[in-house]
């Protein structure tokens, strides 16, 4: 009997699991944009020191997973699982990054959705009682992702109007079962959401959905309105994907144009930095949430946040093959106090 | 959104996304291939000058292109000018180079085998598959159908 | 004179391109192969020579006159050698160009990284 479920498929947590550190960092076009001063580390270049853009995103990640458990107060071997994942074929910057930090390690694949879908599993794990600490990570790099799933660097095409901009960047957050909040209240993992868009340069429309999805089963099962949240936040659904999901959030009665935003939107100023529809990438949404969402909710601005994670889950064989891009959502409540 | 179709959700996005400003993207990529080409006849006549050939003039045109989009690609220009120009940096010859040069840069680090040499053609190598390929084809159509004269 | 009309001729092809890119889904990729078998066709029908007389490098540098250049070679090719004419025409026609890009494209690549973008 699975008590804590609520709802078609929401987990209210018993003993709500606490976010005691975080960190982010990025790369200098992401320290450029209007939330420079919240990341922990702004980097100057953006292969630091590394011979390989690859490298270089590994390395973020580690010391981004090193310095939230800093930031936490504890060290490496305090730390019972780490559970990330980013955008990279097979994973390779988590799994590098796993292997320097040496503790048990699970990889996961949820493309840009990544934050969230670890924050899920990783509370789960700690009410479970199989774990005390767990540190959830990902990480993206614009060069590595943009040569893997686009053109080559200095290759002279034009970026599409709707087309988003991957975010340099690598969060991380620490759970613990005991700590003095923020607390994960509730999730609201996603399900997929395919409604046939091919175009791989407008990744929001085809994330929009599963987000419009993820909400709407978050709503019915919490019984929350939108107004019981200070900030609804979702990963890297861009100005396209925002409009959808209002748009389609008000056709089912609900009204989001107050207090939802992007995390795609908030990163860069998109008109000043050229960045056209937004930012996407697993660390969009991880540099947001671990910077931004988490200092003003420490200050005291926002009390519950709803932050949602939105992932792409194509491939790059999968798109020239034409095949359409599977989306997905995971919802995380986060509360200042329970 | 349970009897959205996809039909209707494409059509839908398709309403949401910006169209982009076509007569601006038009005229960037008119000026940037036009003064490529312009360059092409500069050296062209300068060629000339010099009394070669009309074949070896064209030939020399084409690899001097080739070397001007390899070194611009090579010092990160050309890529800015391909975020202006569009199309008018990408269909004169330079951009054929471009795209050679790019991939086989971007992939150095696996090595000069995989890496550089195997992707220099990811993007060019289809222009010299189908333009040969098909030159061959025009060649014999051309021996059909002239056989019987 | 010579120099208006290949910027002109010249410009005008890459509008085409354009407004393919702009309003359908295809890739560079696309536009570029699908221009170079415009100019093969054009050129072995002969309707690319006089453009190319007219505008000079304004329909030899963009991607229709590499095209053109390779149908003409083929006939060419098979015009004075038959079969085997028609199988070499074309690459020796465009084996300059073809051989510097593959020169040229291997050297620049690597003596240069490529620059993240901003």
């Amino acid at each position: 009997m699975a008590v804590k479920r609520i709802g078609n498929r929401t987990i209210k947590f018993q003993n709500p699991p606490s976010i005691i550190g975080t960190s982010s960092i990025v790369g200098p076009k992401e320290g450029d944009g209007p939330l420079r001063s919240y990341f922990d580390l702004v980097l100057e270049d953006d292969t630091w020191g590394q011979k390989s853009f690859e490298k270089a995103e590994a390395k973020m990640q580690e010391e981004a997973i090193k310095l939230a458990i800093k930031n936490a107060n504890l060290s490496v071997n305090d730390i019972h699982f780490l559970i990330s994942g980013d955008l990279l074929s097979q994973i390779i910057s988590s799994s590098y990054t796993a292997r320097e930090i040496g503790i048990p390690y699970f990889g996961l694949y949820g493309a840009c959705s990544t934050m969230t879908e670890s924050m899920c599993l990783a509370a789960m794990i700690i009410e479970g009682g199989f774990a005390d600490y767990v540190v959830c990570a990902t990480s993206s790099h614009f060069s590595s992702a943009e040569r893997q799933f686009r053109f080559p660097l200095e290759y002279g095409a034009q970026r599409k109007f709707s087309s988003q901009w991957t975010v340099t960047g690598a969060g991380a957050t620490v759970l613990s079962a005991n700590g003095q909040g923020p607390y994960i209240t509730y999730i609201t993992p996603g399900r997929i959401r395919d409604y046939g868009i091919t175009d791989t340069s407008n990744m929001g429309a085809a994330m929009a959905p599963a987000a419009v999805d993820t909400l709407l089963n978050h709503f019915k099962d919490t019984g929350f309105t939108p107004m019981d949240y200070d900030l609804i936040i979702s990963g890297d659904l861009g100005l396209i994907g925002r409009r959808i999901v209002i748009d389609m959030m008000k056709k089912e009665g609900y009204d989001l144009s107050e207090n939802y935003t992007d995390s795609g939107i908030k990163i860069f100023d998109t008109v000043e930095q050229d960045t056209h529809a937004g930012a996407s990438g697993c660390a969009c949404s991880a540099v947001v949430f671990n910077g931004y969402v988490y200092k003003e909710m420490k200050k005291g601005t926002f009390n519950r946040v709803l932050v949602m994670s939105t992932g792409a889950l194509h491939s790059t064989t999968s798109s020239l093959q034409g095949e359409s891009i599977p989306g997905i959502a995971h919802a995380v409540t986060i509360e200042k106090s329970i | 959104m349970d009897n959205l179709t996809n039909k209707e959700y494409q059509e839908y996005v398709k309403k949401k996304v910006p169209k982009p400003d076509y007569l601006k993207n038009a005229i960037r990529a008119f000026f940037v291939g036009g003064t490529i080409c312009l360059i092409g006849q500069i050296i062209r006549n300068s060629l000339f000058r010099f009394g070669f050939d009309e074949k070896a003039v064209a030939t020399g045109t084409a690899i001097i292109m080739v070397f001007l989009g390899s070194l611009l690609t090579g010092l990160g220009i050309y890529d800015k000018i391909g975020k202006f120009g569009g199309a008018g940096a990408t269909i004169p010859i330079t951009g054929f180079a471009n795209s050679i040069v790019a991939s086989a840069m971007e992939y150095k680090r696996e090595g000069y085998i995989f890496g550089v040499a195997a992707r220099m053609f990811t993007i060019a190598g289809p222009v010299l598959v189908y333009g040969i390929g098909s030159s061959i084809v025009v060649g014999i159509l051309y021996l059909i159908f002239t056989a019987g004269r | 004179m010579e120099y208006i009309t290949a910027f002109i001729v010249g410009g005008l092809i890459c509008v085409v391109g354009q407004i393919l890119l702009d309003t359908t889904s295809l890739t560079p990729a696309h536009i570029i192969v699908t221009f170079l078998m415009i100019g093969v066709v054009l050129g072995a029908l002969g309707l690319y020579e006089p453009i190319a007389e007219f505008a000079e490098a304004g329909a030899t540098i963009p991607i229709p006159g590499f095209g053109y250049s390779l149908s003409k070679g083929a006939i060419e090719g098979a015009k004075s050698k038959g079969v085997i004419g028609a199988f070499e025409g074309g690459l020796e026609s465009t084996a300059g160009a073809t051989a510097a890009a593959v020169l040229f494209g291997y050297v620049i690549s690597v003596v240069s990284y490529p620059k993240s973008k901003s």
